[in-house]
């Protein structure tokens, strides 16, 4: 397989050597003129200061050749692996510059063009890869990363971890540096991260590496989504690709799985026939074509939908909810719900059935624990829930009878109240602290509202340590009005996953908005220079409770179980003394930056100002202090 | 004679039950009541303390004595759990200071006096 690549006498990481001693010696030979270039006002030449001759020069540092010196590559195989990225048509690749990548690093910006992909300065590979989890949940396909070898992808593998519990899609490239930096190097590169990614492989030729790209990228794009990893030696990057240029192959998805058509009919008798049925869709949707389905789905049925994680169900259908205080379902349906545990555990209870629709029976390792407890379910059909939800309405549909309708309907009425009634208990609920100081977060969401509902916004944080309050006050209908939370509940992806995400908001015009917490932003703060740097335009909204709060109260909790007092619960928990000036670090990094904010009046001013900057296509931070939760 | 001292004693202790003053310094710093309840004594996952409507005896038992813990469940399971706080941990001195400044704390308004709260309200 090597006989596809030109011979070499030269070791790859001699190449740089010599580029670096050949632009060297380039630039003695045309020294003068060079100097000349650079300097904007030369001064008068002094007496006895004048260049050297032609002579001289050729005395001095030999008669420069028109022909490429022998060291120079010219086709490096690195530019081939960028005629295969480019035919994944990826928009962007995040990395943490690593030498293990430089060859393909110094293609992609030079023989690539640094467009599809275009490069992204980041600070840290853990940002790089939450970045493109971000984007992917925006953008439905992955981001590449690249990541040094060992200690890039260590950095990376929280990130990783996150994406992979997440069911997203990450396409990553690690470097194996030869014999250069021996920590740089492993046997087995993949192995330290091999139970939180989907697939990896480590292509030996430019060819193989062709069929591992587009496969890698095909298995990251099958439900269940997940990360994968190609691992680079440096020589496949730097070595010649030779006159026989492999071919790239062609990039065919694999079509998402279906349930078994007899396991839907089943599942569509059961809810057909169910007096309160009740819809639980966590990761369903995963297009645009997701939220129509189950939108279809659920006024076929009459059925409540309880929606979580990502936008599965607009937020103002009077069928969202969960049915309303009473409302004891007796026949549940699952859609990707990744722990079903709970849910079987209490219809048993009551004799109720319980269906899941999931891939994620369909794929199953890992040390980590993250795929659920066992559910004792009544159906469980092994599939991508919107790949299924095509036949599973279809057959609700023919099963349903006139006398059904009418029950469908009468049922209909009652869950448009509750979730009238649940609308109107959550405006009341949203008056607590109105006026207090620091800023509740009801108020902040509250008072955010109307500054972007008139706008093609976009929320690219969790809304889980903020109280829900926008799925309880804005109205969010659109697949990318919220990404979701960090998948295996990782700290340091919020800030990176925001700007991912806005980054692939960008090119649609939208106003992405995150509403940040201060402990995840301060596991990397650089992503901010990140998101100035690549003029990303995101609206950050600090959630600053100057505190890993969640710790204040587990520790709280703790403290009172040892009987020992919770006075002390703040050591080891709190992000204060002195108090972190968020505005002052945006600033820093570039960025517009407004606080810290205590007083709600406040607000409304401030936000105002930092959209102006972001619809201009620049990121902006407002810090507001805020009551914990 | 007697009755006097007692009644000074009696007094005295009601005069230190209505510090408020030291109540803020051991809800906000020291005993970091606000993590649960938020320092308006309202906003959080901890039970809504404003406005307070526990008298002070049942406040007392409510800080003593809370719910139990699920059985088999962990402190990070029990995020809605008030932790247990004995006499020991928590004088009634200082419970009496709490309970007193929380019963400074300001209500909230009403949803329906708020105009953006009827917007979004009024909203399909």
């Amino acid at each position: 397989m090597m006989s596809c690549l030109a011979t070499s006498t030269r070791t790859p990481s001699n190449r740089r050597r010599f580029l670096k001693q050949a632009a060297s010696a380039a630039a003695i030979a045309a020294g003068p003129a060079i100097t000349k270039a650079q300097e904007p006002a030369a001064p008068p030449p002094r007496i006895g200061a004048q260049p050297p001759s032609a002579r001289q020069l050729a005395a001095d540092v030999g008669v420069p050749s028109t022909q490429a010196p022998p060291w120079i590559v010219e086709h490096p195989g690195s530019d081939f692996m960028v005629d295969t990225l480019k035919a994944l048509n990826l928009e962007f690749v995040a990395a943490n510059p690593g030498t293990s990548f430089g060859g393909l690093h110094e293609s992609l910006i030079n023989y690539g063009g640094n467009k599809m992909p275009e490069l992204l300065t980041c600070c840290h590979e853990e940002s790089a890869v939450a970045m493109a989890h971000g984007y992917a949940k925006i953008e439905g396909r992955p981001m590449l990363t690249m990541l040094h070898g060992t200690v890039g992808l260590q950095h990376a593998s929280m990130a990783i971890f996150n994406a992979y519990a997440d069911r997203v899609p990450v396409l990553m490239i690690v470097g194996n540096w030869g014999n250069a930096v021996q920590a740089h190097n492993a046997q087995d590169m993949a192995l330290m991260v091999r139970d939180s990614i989907k697939w990896d492989d480590e292509p030996k030729t430019l060819a193989a590496f062709a069929e591992s790209a587009i496969k890698a990228y095909k298995i990251a794009m099958t439900p269940p989504m997940g990360p994968v990893l190609l691992v680079l030696d440096e020589d496949l990057q730097a070595q010649a690709m030779g006159a026989a240029r492999p071919r790239v192959p062609r990039v065919t998805l694999t079509t998402p799985p279906q349930g078994d058509s007899g396991a839907v009919l089943e599942a569509a008798r059961l809810l057909v026939a169910a007096e309160r049925p009740l819809i639980m869709a966590q990761r369903a949707a995963r297009t645009p074509n997701g939220i129509t389905l189950l939108v279809e789905l659920a006024e076929t049925l009459q059925a409540p939908v309880n929606n979580s994680e990502r936008v599965n169900f607009p937020s103002r259908h009077a069928l969202a909810g969960n049915g309303g205080q009473g409302y004891q379902p007796d026949v549940t349906l699952c859609l990707e719900v990744n722990d079903v545990s709970g849910t079987a555990r209490a219809a048993r209870a009551r004799n109720a059935k319980v269906v899941s629709i999931s891939a994620q029976g369909l794929y199953q390792k890992s040390n980590l624990q993250d795929a659920g407890r066992f559910a004792d379910v009544d159906l469980d059909i092994a599939g991508d829930a919107e790949a299924t939800l095509p036949a599973l309405i279809d057959a609700c549909k023919r099963l349903i009878t006139a006398d059904r309708k009418r029950a469908f309907a009468e049922r209909g009425v009652q869950l448009a109240e509750a979730h009238r009634k649940a609308r109107a208990r959550d405006i009341e609920l949203a008056a607590i602290g109105w006026d207090a100081s620091p800023v509740s977060l009801n108020r902040l969401c509250a008072e955010l509202w109307p500054l972007i509902e008139n706008e093609d916004w976009s929320l690219v944080s969790w809304q889980g340590f903020i109280g829900s309050w926008p799925d309880r006050l804005w109205n969010i209908d659109k697949h990318y009005q919220y990404i979701g939370g960090q998948g295996a509940g990782g700290m340091g992806y919020g800030a990176p996953a925001a700007a991912g995400a806005a980054l692939a908001n960008r090119r649609h015009g939208r106003l992405s908005i995150a509403i940040q917490t201060d402990g995840d932003l301060m596991y990397a703060p650089g992503v901010l220079w990140t998101a100035a740097h690549h003029r990303i335009p995101l609206l950050t909204i600090m959630h600053n409770n100057r505190a890993y709060h969640q710790e204040v109260m587990h520790l709280q909790r703790q403290a009172g179980l040892s009987g020992r007092g919770g006075d002390r619960c703040h050591i080891g928990t709190t992000l204060t003394d002195p108090n972190i000036d968020y505005a002052t670090v945006a600033r820093g990094f570039g960025l517009h930056g407004e606080g810290p904010i205590s007083d709600p009046a406040q607000l409304v001013p401030a936000f105002r100002r930092a959209i102006e900057v972001v619809k201009k296509g620049e990121p902006a931070l407002i810090d507001v202090v805020t009551q914990p939760r | 004679m007697t009755k006097i001292l007692v009644l000074a004693l009696i007094l005295s202790g009601v005069a230190a039950a209505q510090n408020p003053g030291n109540g803020k310094t051991l809800f906000n710093t020291k005993y970091r009541c606000y993590a649960c309840h938020g320092f308006s004594g309202q906003n959080g996952p901890g039970a809504r303390l404003v406005p307070m409507k526990l008298t002070r005896e049942a406040f007392f038992t409510f800080v003593r004595h809370p719910r139990a813990p699920r059985p088999g469940t962990s402190p990070a399971g029990q995020q809605d759990r008030m932790p247990p706080y004995s006499a020991k941990e928590l004088p009634d001195t200082e419970l009496a200071d709490i309970y007193a400044y929380i019963r400074t704390l300001p209500d909230s308004p009403p949803a329906k006096s708020i105009p953006l709260l009827n917007k979004i309200a009024g909203e399909n």
